[in-house]
């Protein structure tokens, strides 16, 4: 499996991280970063511990009495893993993420469309928020977030499958870009949920 | 984000705001969306007897750039034939509404919308073709 990256081949660095090679480790995937199988599928606790320790390594506080060079590399890392761990945490940022390993990039301008039958779902929604939204409906905005949760909960079964199993990608970024879709939706009906609570 | 007179003229006064039955076999139905931005587009045409686009609606979710292109668009394609409906590119409507480049993308999905509208009806006549031809064989 995953013969085509070249990661894991290195391994992680425990302290005394500067004066090691950094070019070299710094080619690293994400999951390679944090010691973990490129998979969708991933053990949260286990990337909570290697974020934890990785950050502690590398914390620019560590190098604040260090020549320049090495308080400059420690400020590079530390951005690279936290943006790692934010990518790796939350499944559609993951998925986009390993996909992007296998060549494929979801947000690609001619990417193919998602069905019409989603489309028309997605403006049935959209029409529920704004009636919701317009008769300043509470009880309608949290059915609506509680339909899109379970939508989003099959989208993310739907990447596991094909992106661990079936190792279908274009399935999995058809899954990846209605997901885009739900969570935008879920973050505009929070947004006028917010707007009535308050 | 500051939008041009003419995005905020659309953007106020839309026209062909919404639907046809979309069963109807004159009508053809293109349903759009971008993911990024969860902008949802549909646009609908009404083809008359000569073959020319005789009405159209639309019904978007989105920034006023989207509103603005799909309701531009419903202005354009009205009077044309199919195919000169498929001649409208994005970049005439982006330069239209003069759009800022970060909202390119809302001229593209109208253009895309049109595109699938027209394939809709061309689809439904291709089947419904074949359909009475099955009925008379």
């Amino acid at each position: 499996m995953n013969r085509g990256m070249d990661s894991g081949s290195h391994p992680a660095p425990k302290t005394g991280f500067f004066p090691l090679s950094p070019e070299m480790e710094f080619g690293k995937d994400y999951f390679a970063l944090f010691g973990l199988a490129p998979r969708f599928r991933i053990d949260e606790a286990a990337l909570e511990r290697a974020f934890r320790a990785l950050q502690a390594e590398v914390h620019p506080d560590r190098y604040a009495h260090r020549p320049q060079t090495e308080q400059r590399l420690s400020m590079q890392w530390a951005t690279r893993v936290n943006e790692a761990y934010r990518t790796l945490r939350a499944p559609l940022a993951r998925a986009r993420y390993l996909l992007g390993l296998r060549g494929i990039d979801i947000d690609h301008p001619a990417a193919a469309a998602v069905s019409a039958d989603f489309l028309a779902e997605q403006m049935e929604w959209r029409e529920a928020l704004a009636e919701a939204r317009g008769e300043s409906d509470l009880a309608a905005l949290d059915a609506l977030r509680e339909r899109l949760d379970g939508e989003a909960r099959t989208l993310t079964g739907e990447l596991a499958r094909a992106l661990d199993e079936a190792e279908d990608w274009n399935a999995a970024a058809d899954a990846a870009r209605r997901l885009m879709f739900i969570e935008k939706l879920e973050h505009d009906v929070g947004e006028a949920a917010a707007v009535l609570e308050s | 984000m500051a939008y041009s007179d003419k995005v905020l003229e659309h953007y106020e006064h839309p026209r062909n705001v919404g639907s046809f039955e979309k069963s109807d076999a004159q009508v053809g139905t293109g349903m759009v969306g971008a993911p990024a931005c969860g902008d949802v587009m549909k646009l609908q045409i009404r083809v008359g007897r000569d073959g020319l686009i005789e009405d159209a609606r639309f019904k978007t979710y989105g920034c006023g750039s989207a509103i603005a292109s799909s309701s531009l668009v419903t202005e354009w394609v009205k009077g044309k034939t199919l195919d000169e409906a498929l001649t409208i590119r994005n970049t005439q409507i982006a330069e239209e509404l003069a759009l800022p480049p970060v909202k390119i993308h809302c001229s593209i999905l109208a253009e895309d919308a049109v595109k699938a509208a027209v394939a809709d009806y061309k689809h439904k006549h291709g089947m419904m073709r074949e359909a009475a031809e099955e009925a008379e064989g």
